[in-house]
């Protein structure tokens, strides 16, 4: 017998069947940053005055920092000045014009994946505000929502139409002094998203469709802001299971929440960014910052993820648990296949009293992949009866894959009550052969098997998006079965 | 039923069976023993479709069609079911949910509609109350956590929910107590009929008191030594196997 599991090797062995170059003409800035080029970007946004002067602070900040190396990654040195800063949003007529111009796969995993028919134009670079606005449920959809005051826009139009909401907002929970991608981040951000939900208003929807679209359009350095006041509620969904055209290496999102009394936020994301080849060519860097801010008391937020896609992903959304009794939750599944690299986790910081949260973190290893879980549980002093329960698993597929976890817990307060669970499973050719023997295809076997692994965070997405994970992790785990 | 002729199968280059026959007719029972190593096991893994066993001679007929072509999956559906000697644990996947893919599967194979949650868990309480199965068990991961008696009363309840053509049990009877060696062979008795076969690789006397085999063989050297009746099986008992040695030597 050769090794123990070749067969599972050669059924994560899968070619990125999303991957397609594109050539896009485009108003790029030269490559290279200084203060003239942050100062350009703003203009170009006719942007108010305290943006500059924030984006101009954020940059000479930057300056001083450096890249951090503490992350269980490694990559390339990445040359900053190699990178264009500004590019106008593409013209329409850049892009496809209709389904018959764009790659048959792209449109089949689009398919594949369940995609709405009105999405996939859309997604693929067709002339997206037209497909858009030519569906009238997004119309309905804009309209009900202004109804209740709820505003959900681009983050450029919200500097536009709402400059005292973003000027009030902005940077509070990640000030642009937090790290390096973050002032980077703050200094050249394109675009992204802003939401702000009123005083005691129940959003009737999933914020989803919407972002989807926008989601085509977000440059490299996106930036996004929600804001939920008092009693409000809000289910917010980023990203998309399907690929979505992007030329550039480096991403450095930034992702701020903010939770006003009894206020709660879910936000969900599904990450799928192009991996790189089995050589780790060509991936994507994903290096977030996303944090949010129990501000009220009462108040809630929990982030729910599935990280397929990317290189290298660099990502902690984290809660800061300010007000009594708030409570925070951090859901993740993370694969990395090929030989993509993930290092990601969450920081609970719990100041208030009262305060719980949970962190549930599955990391699913494959091929070379490497996952790390990183979390730091912090409990200050003031926190009076704060609670954490942290479980950690990790499931390996084949023997050249790894899995790591650093959990980190600092407690000042003695009434603290901490829990930490972890485990590490293995996939084996001898459960493969075990479904299999009761008629269980292997493919099915496997997604049967990463699916029961996945379970307690799939709970936590919208039923939607919750089927739409797991096709995608179907999908990610797609192999030559020989 | 099965016809095995010739067969010859080596693991990592070193040969453990070496031209071994056996025919079973529809109906029958058949009981393998054999000494430790001797490759009950490396037999009935071959017939499922494990990897690793490479074949390097003779042929296996189920129903007159080769099953050496087919994937383990194919076979399965086409009505082999092997009751592991050492049933894997896989965590996270709910047992019921597990079985039902597992008769759905089936199922669809056969061109019959998939049951639904409420069809199956019928059919799971009938079959249920014949094993003792403690309906906890359902609830859990696959074998996940089961004591060595509740896998392999897991593995005749699959069985059971299955009802395949060729049933392999693989020491089923190792490590149960005497009331679980009743209600797995109780399981059996209730599947015989005159279309299914059974084959039993066991080492003790005692399952097949409850299980009456046609026909018993020992496999030794590579291939089935002696067969006989199911009185071999109390001479084994009494006498070992080293005089099966001495025979096969002297007749080769
Ligand atoms: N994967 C393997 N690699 C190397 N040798 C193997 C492997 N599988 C089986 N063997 C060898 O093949 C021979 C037959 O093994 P097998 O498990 O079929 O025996 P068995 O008759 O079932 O024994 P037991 O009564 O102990 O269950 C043994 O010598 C065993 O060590
Ligand atoms: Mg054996």
């Amino acid at each position: 017998m050769d090794t123990p599991n070749a067969e599972v090797d050669a059924l994560v062995r899968r070619e990125y069947q999303h991957g397609f170059v594109t050539d896009l003409e485009s108003d790029t800035v030269p490559p290279g940053l200084d203060e003239d080029v942050v100062r350009l970007i703003s203009r170009k946004k006719g942007e108010p005055e305290f943006l500059v002067e924030w984006r101009l602070k954020a940059y000479r900040h930057w300056l001083t920092m450096a890249e951090p190396r503490w992350a269980n990654v490694d990559h390339s040195p990445i040359d900053y000045n190699e990178i264009s800063y500004y590019s106008a949003p593409k013209s329409k007529e850049d892009g496809p014009k209709s389904l018959d111009e764009v790659d048959p796969k792209l449109l089949e995993t689009y398919e594949k994946l369940g995609i709405p028919l009105e999405e996939r134009a859309a997604l693929a670079g067709i002339a997206v505000d037209a497909v858009f606005d030519s569906v009238s449920v997004a119309t309905t959809f804009k309209d009900k929502l202004a109804e209740q005051g709820i505003i959900f826009c681009a983050f450029s139009e919200a500097v536009r139409e709402h400059p005292a909401l973003v000027e009030q907002y902005l940077g509070t929970v990640v000030p642009y002094t937090d790290n390096f991608f973050a002032a980077l981040n703050s200094a050249v951000f394109s675009d992204g998203s802003f939401c702000y939900i009123p005083k005691g208003v129940r959003c009737p929807m999933e914020l989803s469709t919407y972002f989807r679209i926008n989601a085509a359009k977000t440059g490299q350095f996106e930036r996004t802001l929600v804001v939920a006041d008092e009693g409000s509620y809000v289910s917010y969904l980023e990203g998309c299971t399907a690929p979505v055209r992007d030329e550039n290496q480096l991403h450095a999102a930034v992702v701020e929440l903010v939770a006003l009394e009894g206020a709660e936020i879910k936000y969900s994301t599904v990450q799928n960014w192009y991996p790189g080849d089995e050589n780790g060519v060509g991936g994507i860097y994903n290096f977030v910052t996303k944090r949010g801010d129990c501000r009220g008391d009462r108040s809630k937020i929990s982030w729910t993820q599935v990280e397929t896609g990317s290189a290298i992903t660099w990502k902690y959304p984290s809660c800061i648990l300010r007000g009594d009794h708030s409570v925070g939750a951090f859901y993740s599944v993370a694969l990395s296949n090929l030989r993509q690299q993930a290092d990601t986790g969450t920081k609970m910081i719990h100041l208030g009293r009262n305060t719980r949260s949970t962190i549930v973190s599955k990391g699913i290893s494959a091929g070379r992949g490497q996952n790390s879980y990183r979390g730091l549980v912090q409990i200050g002093k003031g926190a009076e009866n704060a609670r954490n329960y942290t479980q950690c698993d990790s499931l390996l597929m084949g023997d050249r894959c790894g899995a790591h976890t650093f959990p980190y817990m600092e407690v000042r307060n003695p009434s603290a009550n901490v829990e930490h669970e972890a485990t590490t499973s293995k996939i084996s050719d001898d459960q493969l052969f075990y479904c299999r023997q009761r008629g269980i295809g292997e493919e099915d076997a496997v997604s049967m098997i990463v699916n029961g692994f996945c379970k307690e965070v799939f709970r936590e997405l919208p039923m939607e998006f919750a089927v739409e994970a797991q096709k995608l992790l179907e999908v990610s785990l797609e192999g030559a079965v020989g | 039923m099965l016809e095995i002729r010739d067969l010859r199968v080596a693991v990592d280059g070193k040969d453990i069976l070496i031209g071994l026959d056996l025919h079973v007719a529809p109906g029958e029972v058949h009981a393998i023993m054999g000494p430790n190593g001797s490759g009950k096991s490396t037999l009935a893994h071959v017939l499922a479709g494990r990897e690793g066993y490479e074949v390097t001679g003779g042929e296996i007929l189920f129903e007159g069609h080769s099953l050496l072509d087919l994937e383990p999956e194919e076979r399965a559906c086409a009505g082999v079911f092997l009751a592991f000697q050492y049933p894997v644990e896989i965590p996270g996947v709910n047992n019921t949910y597990f079985l039902k893919a597992a008769v759905n599967a089936i199922r669809r194979h056969r061109g019959q509609s998939e049951l639904d949650a409420m069809d199956f868990l019928t059919l799971v309480r009938e079959k249920l109350g014949v094993l003792h199965l403690d309906e906890s068990l359902l609830r859990r991961g696959v074998n996940v956590g089961f004591s060595g008696g509740e896998k392999k009363r897991n593995e005749i309840f699959q069985l059971a929910l299955m009802e395949p053509k060729l049933a392999i049990l693989d020491e089923t009877d190792s490590g149960l107590d005497i009331d679980a060696l009743k209600d797995v062979a109780h399981g059996v008795n209730a599947l015989r009929s005159p279309e299914r076969s059974t084959i039993l690789v066991t080492h003790y006397q005692r399952l097949l008191d409850h299980i009456v085999p046609d026909r018993v063989h020992v496999l030794s050297g590579g291939r089935i030594a002696v067969s006989g009746g199911s009185e071999l099986a109390r001479e084994l008992e009494s006498r070992g196997y080293d005089w099966v040695r001495e025979e096969a030597a002297a007749g080769a």
